[in-house]
């Protein structure tokens, strides 16, 4: 319905809008739901999406001392509190690696998750002003928040380098797979995100479900601990959690040990398609209706 | 030669009443939950979610509108607050979805609704011209290439690496409107983007949007300022409850608005407390402007002061209470403004409050009054636009030889004082040196 070639049409319309290929022509009208992302219209606003990660990343290390440091002192020194006391006093397993290790290559993937859930859940209600003064696909913006947890990801995963180094872990061909994992990480929290972000629009409850989310699903997923102790009965329950194959591949690519992810992953990519595709439906759904709620 | 760009068939928009302050909380959302679950996801998720359509509140902001605008065109839309102006240019720029109706626009839009949207204080003033130009729909080397000119425009050029919440207001409002000012489309919707910053700028600005129409560019404008739309607009469109009525000639719509669609008030009563204006917390019963020694409907000239009151049921005590009132000429201009906060809670009970507005102040014509009313801090404040309309007549002792249009905003009567600084060298100098 974008363009109507033949000028006849355009006459019995009776719009009067004439016709010509170089200038585009917008059609607004009432849109019902319809299975449509859009994804050209998403590209054509790719530099936008450049611009609010850049800001997110410009904006969350100003003014702060410590600067980029934060996205590897939280992760480390987490994974070094569970190493105390989850590793050394209560001895939980570590699955054949030195648990330091176990968990801090966790924290690094989760981290890149939590973060990327939180801000893509809040950004709708924290870009309110953009959304009821400027028009732009909205999905443009979790996907921003979303990109902006990868810088971190990326800084915290070199300070992971001399961490192996110092316990003597090579890596292996497999760490070509590392980014993989990375991404499966990121559509995770931009499926469930893209959800929340949504909901969030309407029901601000959202804002206070988000990081009691992120903690249950922190214990839910093998961060802390490795996946080898849930029982093999439990096994398929467990692996519903799609961040359950995401971690455990990112741990098998990083570190060689473990299990290779094969039908784990297959199950976990399934989860992803379904989480994704329902949130991008429903996100496309009340967008229209983002700027007279919110 | 036809050259329609924007085309609009009977284009409807329904708000739900509460749908902009409806704000979920926890709390709300668990009493509700527990009341009726099934009601609540069936609203949430149903058919019915996005639409509001199991509601029957509905606020009808526009209504069956149809229009063509050409290219080139510079349309101003005037009309009260809730005409539906700022909804008509949201959905145009597809901000917001038409409930009905279908329009079609041939080019590329830019829409300029608030000065500065998207800005970041944090950022400096260079990053927030990039930010703002993305945001706004320009591409990174459209913004290259612009960058200069921005920078000009907005002299701010010395602070460009300082971050913006250091800037003043005013450098702060420049550089915004530098930016959108550069946004080149086919298409501008400009919403009273002008009624900031101070006189210097804002005929910058306006300067600006006239550029854009000898362009050959189309522009809609929405603003208050009868006097800018009637010297910026080619043509004018008034709207008054979602619907056109009022269009043409810029002077004669701003007139005939004036005379139709703003008829003047100088009292308001309120017989039935229920449908008063207010909330569960105060109510206006009544509102006048008169002169100080005469009653409502009694002439007011530029000499006589006179006094605006209200008298309000307030229905809680220990709240407090805040009173603004703003006062606009003809134009739309805001000549002043004027609030009583309390700092202690005030009685509850009808309530009078008034203040004097002194003679020799205001000019000839029709001026309005709107009145904001704010109970209590997390409520939010009610505010009632042109709540009254008075005119003020002309005094014949005070124009000497002159009987042309007194110009100018405000009319004080101020007293002129001459004195002699120095003699003619040569001629000798009386005694007094000041004349009466």
């Amino acid at each position: 319905m974008a363009t109507s070639p033949a000028a006849p049409k355009t006459a019995e319309l009776g719009s009067g809008i004439r016709q010509d290929d170089s200038i585009p022509l917008t059609i607004i009208q009432a849109r019902g739901a319809k299975w449509d992302i859009r994804w050209r219209e998403l590209w054509q606003y790719r530099e936008l999406i450049y611009f609010l990660t850049w800001r997110d990343i410009k904006v969350r290390y100003k003014q702060t001392a410590l600067g980029v440091a934060w996205a590897v002192i939280q992760p480390l020194f987490i994974a070094l509190t569970l190493s105390l006391f989850l590793g050394k006093l209560a001895k939980v397993p570590s699955g054949g690696m030195p648990y330091p290790v176990l968990a801090y290559s966790g924290m690094v993937l989760w981290q890149l998750f939590s973060h990327a859930l939180t801000e893509s859940s809040n950004s709708l209600v924290g870009n309110e002003r953009l959304i009821t003064k400027v028009y732009f696909p909205r999905l443009v913006i979790p996907l921003s928040a979303v990109l902006g947890g990868l810088v971190d990801f990326v800084i915290a995963f070199i300070v992971l380098i001399p961490f192996l180094a110092f316990y003597r872990i090579a890596p292996t061909v497999r760490v070509l797979a590392l980014p993989l994992f990375a991404l499966l990480a990121a559509l995770v929290a931009l499926g469930a995100g893209i959800w929340l972000a949504a909901l969030n629009v309407k029901y601000r409850d959202v804002r206070y479900t988000v990081g009691f989310l992120v903690q249950l699903w922190f214990l839910a997923t093998p961060v802390a601990y490795p996946a080898s102790v849930v029982p093999q009965r439990w096994q398929a329950w467990y692996g519903l959690n799609p961040m359950v194959g995401v971690v455990e591949g990112f741990r098998w690519a990083l570190l060689g040990v473990g299990r290779a992810p094969g039908h784990l992953l297959v199950g976990t990519i399934i989860v992803i398609v379904v989480v994704l595709g329902s949130g991008l439906y429903y996100f496309r759904r009340m967008e229209a209706s983002f700027a007279d709620v919110i | 030669m036809n050259d329609v760009v924007i085309h609009c068939q009977g284009i409807s928009k329904r708000y739900r009443l509460e749908q902009r302050q409806q704000y979920t909380t926890l709390r709300d959302s668990l009493t509700h939950a527990v009341r009726a679950p099934f009601r609540r996801l069936r609203k949430a998720f149903g058919p019915g979610a996005a639409d509001g359509s199991q509601n029957p509140e509905f606020l009808w902001a526009l209504k069956d509108l149809s229009c063509e605008i050409r290219q080139g065109e510079v349309l101003g839309i005037i009309g009260r607050n809730g005409a539906g102006k700022s909804t008509l240019l949201k959905i145009l720029s597809r901000i917001t979805e038409p409930t009905e109706g279908r329009a079609e626009i041939r080019g590329r839009t830019g829409a300029l609704l608030e000065v500065g949207t998207g800005f970041h204080p944090e950022l400096t003033g260079r990053e927030n011209i990039y930010l703002n130009g993305a945001i706004l729909g320009m591409a990174k080397r459209e913004i290259e290439r612009r960058f200069d000119a921005i920078v000009e425009f907005s002299e701010c050029g010395r602070f460009l690496d300082m971050p913006v919440k250091h800037y003043s207001s005013g450098m702060y409002m420049r550089l915004a409107f530098a930016v959108a000012a550069h946004l080149e489309t086919e298409i501008l919707f400009v919403d009273e983007v002008l009624a900031v910053g101070d006189a210097a700028f804002q005929k910058k600005c306006l300067g600006k949007i006239s550029d854009a129409a000898h362009q050959g560019r189309t522009v809609l404008f929405i603003s208050h300022n009868l006097l800018a739309v009637e010297s910026l607009c080619s043509r004018a469109m008034c709207l008054h409850e979602g619907k056109i009525v009022l269009e043409g000639q810029p002077r004669q719509v701003t007139s005939r608005y004036l005379q139709n669609w703003i008829p003047a008030s100088s009292e308001v009563i309120y017989k039935d407390m229920a449908s008063a204006p207010g909330n569960e917390m105060i109510r206006l019963r009544r509102a006048c402007v008169r002169p100080l020694n005469g009653s409502a409907g009694d002439q007011i000239t530029v000499r006589t002061p006179f006094v605006v009151e209200f008298e309000y049921w307030k229905l809680v005590a220990h709240a407090t209470l805040e009173l603004g009132v703003n006062v606009y000429d003809e134009h739309g201009t805001l000549l002043f403004s004027t609030w009583w906060p309390t700092d202690q809670p005030v009685p509850a009970g009808l309530l009078r409050s008034w203040f004097v507005v002194p003679g020799d102040l205001l000019n000839t014509g029709t001026h309005r009054i709107h009145l904001g009313l704010h109970v209590a801090e997390p409520a939010e404040p009610i505010s009632l636009e042109d709540l009254l309309v008075f005119d003020v007549l002309d005094a014949d002792d005070l124009r000497g030889m002159y009987h042309g249009v007194w110009p100018g905003a405000v009319r004080p009567n101020l007293q002129w004082t001459t004195e002699q600084i120095e003699a003619p060298t040569g001629l000798a100098t009386t005694g007094d040196r000041t004349f009466p």
